[in-house]
């Protein structure tokens, strides 16, 4: 009997991980979360004086953004550590199929998995947004989530604990979005010029240098504002693509130095 | 939580003292905001708005949705838990500050200019309503194009409530100096001159409006026509339009 192909097998993987997102009920959390944002949305658009569209769209935006990051990296950990749990892992890597095919598998199967909130909520961005806007944002959160995914996919295979993992990637991600504003307010004219103050904004700059700036992903200003262009989207794509992979090779490394 | 696939036990199957347990912790539960009593409702001062770069951080960037989240905050201390507060009775300083803040968190929002213009520029103190027509004035030439109608309606409420001519004067100069857009309508920029009429300064308002209809800055024909017969009835010989290009 031929053993498979190691594509058909980090398929198989890719769609059992979907699978697995579908019996956790991802979708009904998504779509519990998008009526949620909607329903306080419509509740503050009452509330407003002026701007009541603007106000709606920028709430939602946030909200949506902030939970399709957290449900994401959420099922990215739970799921891994399910599996690691559940010895899949080890049986898996018993059969004759190399470990890079795994992981890419499971990388697969949660930026497919990544689509469904990107598209969910892109949809609901088209009610407040001219379509060019609202598909550029869609866009951009696919990417800021498969960003969020691969580092999840990293906390879980090293770190193999869901609360220090979970930590890990919110930390990250908080990080990810300020980082730019932390550098700002470092430099700015009411920071102080003390030898410690340069030795934070060293630091702040170093780890700059690691992290993917988040503040220029999906900017809420493109759908109240209508200020953004597809040549947004360019550097936002090629950091993502350089990001991901990056986070997929240090996940490589680590599972290639563990004993199962 | 149950894993895939797998069902959590149904009550029947628990046992009963279980059942009894959750029916009397339920009960206390009712029955401790059953009589719980809430506070009597009292008026609070508004505070003092954070510093912009808390706001930032808080925001977790998305200052867009803060602005507009701080305005309603803002909104929400005129109805406390059941009290009506009053502009009278709010701190209009500290009220300056929070729309101020608003309005660096998102400068392309319309929301706080409005508010102060419109809404706390109502209230029946002369002081409370220069403080904010002082702020509209203040942040109207950070970006004179689109904030012009609030800085308009601060004239009007300078001239017609405050009866004060000199400062409505003194915004009416600012808009027709500085928000020159083609989308900013020509009574905006015109506002300046029928100021100077009421202020009995008929032979600066002659020269105003002829030199609006020589900068061509007017180009509607009705405009024209109706600034030609202000300009005769204060007296002065109609000027010619701009020739065409």
């Amino acid at each position: 009997m031929m053993s498979p192909s190691p594509p058909g097998v980090a398929l198989a993987i890719a769609r059992h991980t979907a699978l697995e997102a579908w019996r956790n009920r991802l979708l009904w959390l998504l779509l519990l979360a998008a009526a949620g944002a909607v329903a306080l949305g419509a509740f503050l658009d009452q509330l407003a004086l002026t701007e009541s569209r603007q106000l709606q769209a920028a709430v939602l935006a946030a909200l949506l953004r902030l939970a399709a990051v957290f449900l994401i990296a959420a099922f990215v950990v739970t799921s891994m550590l399910r599996e690691a749990a559940d010895k899949g892992l080890e049986l898996l890597l018993a059969l004759p199929v190399p470990r890079y095919v795994y992981l890419l598998g499971k990388l697969a199967g949660f930026a497919a998995l990544a689509v469904l909130p990107a598209a969910l909520f892109g949809a609901l961005a088209l009610l407040l947004a001219p379509a060019a806007q609202a598909l550029l944002w869609s866009a951009s959160l696919l990417c800021e989530l498969w960003i969020v995914a691969a580092f999840s996919l990293l906390c879980a295979v090293s770190l193999r604990q869901a609360l220090p993992a979970l930590a890990a990637a919110g930390a990250f991600y908080l990080l990810a979005r300020l980082i730019a504003l932390l550098q700002l307010l470092g430099q700015g004219p009411g920071a102080t010029r003390g030898p410690s103050q340069r030795l934070f904004n060293l630091l702040l700059d170093g780890i700059a240098l690691l992290l993917p700036h988040l503040e220029s992903f999906t900017r809420t200003e493109w759908l109240l504002y209508q200020t953004g262009s597809a040549a947004a989207l360019v550097p936002i794509v090629a950091q993502t693509a350089i990001f991901v992979s990056l986070m997929a090779v240090a996940a490589l490394f680590d599972l290639y130095r563990k004993n199962l | 939580m149950a894993s895939p696939g797998t069902k959590s036990a149904s009550l029947p199957a628990a046992p009963p003292a279980l059942r009894w347990l959750l029916a009397l912790t339920l009960l206390l539960q009712i029955g401790w905001q059953a009589g719980h009593r809430p506070a009597p409702p009292h008026a609070e001062d508004l505070p003092p708005p954070p510093a912009l770069a808390t706001l930032q951080l808080a925001s977790l960037d998305e200052p867009l949705a803060l602005s507009r989240l701080a305005m309603l905050y803002v909104q929400g201390f005129d109805e406390q838990a059941g009290l009506s507060i009053a502009w009278r009775q709010m701190d209009y300083g500290r009220l300056r500050a929070w729309l101020a803040r608003a309005l660096e968190l998102d400068p392309r929002s319309q929301y706080p200019l409005l508010a102060a213009s419109e809404v706390y520029g109502a209230v029946n103190d002369p002081a409370r309503v220069r403080l904010m027509l002082d702020f509209v004035y203040a942040r109207f030439a950070e970006d004179p194009n689109r904030r012009w109608p609030w800085l308009a309606h601060a004239a009007l409420v300078a001239k017609h409530r405050l009866h004060d001519l000199p400062l409505a004067r003194t915004y009416a100069r600012a808009l027709r100096l500085q928000a020159g857009a083609p989308e900013v309508p020509p009574w905006a920029r015109e506002l300046e001159a029928f100021i100077l009429e009421d202020m009995n300064e008929r032979e600066a308002a002659r020269v105003l409006i002829g030199g609006l209809i020589q900068s061509g800055q007017i180009t509607d024909p009705h405009e024209l026509a109706f600034l030609a017969r202000r300009l005769e009835a204060l007296g002065a010989p109609p000027a010619q339009p701009p020739r065409e290009p």
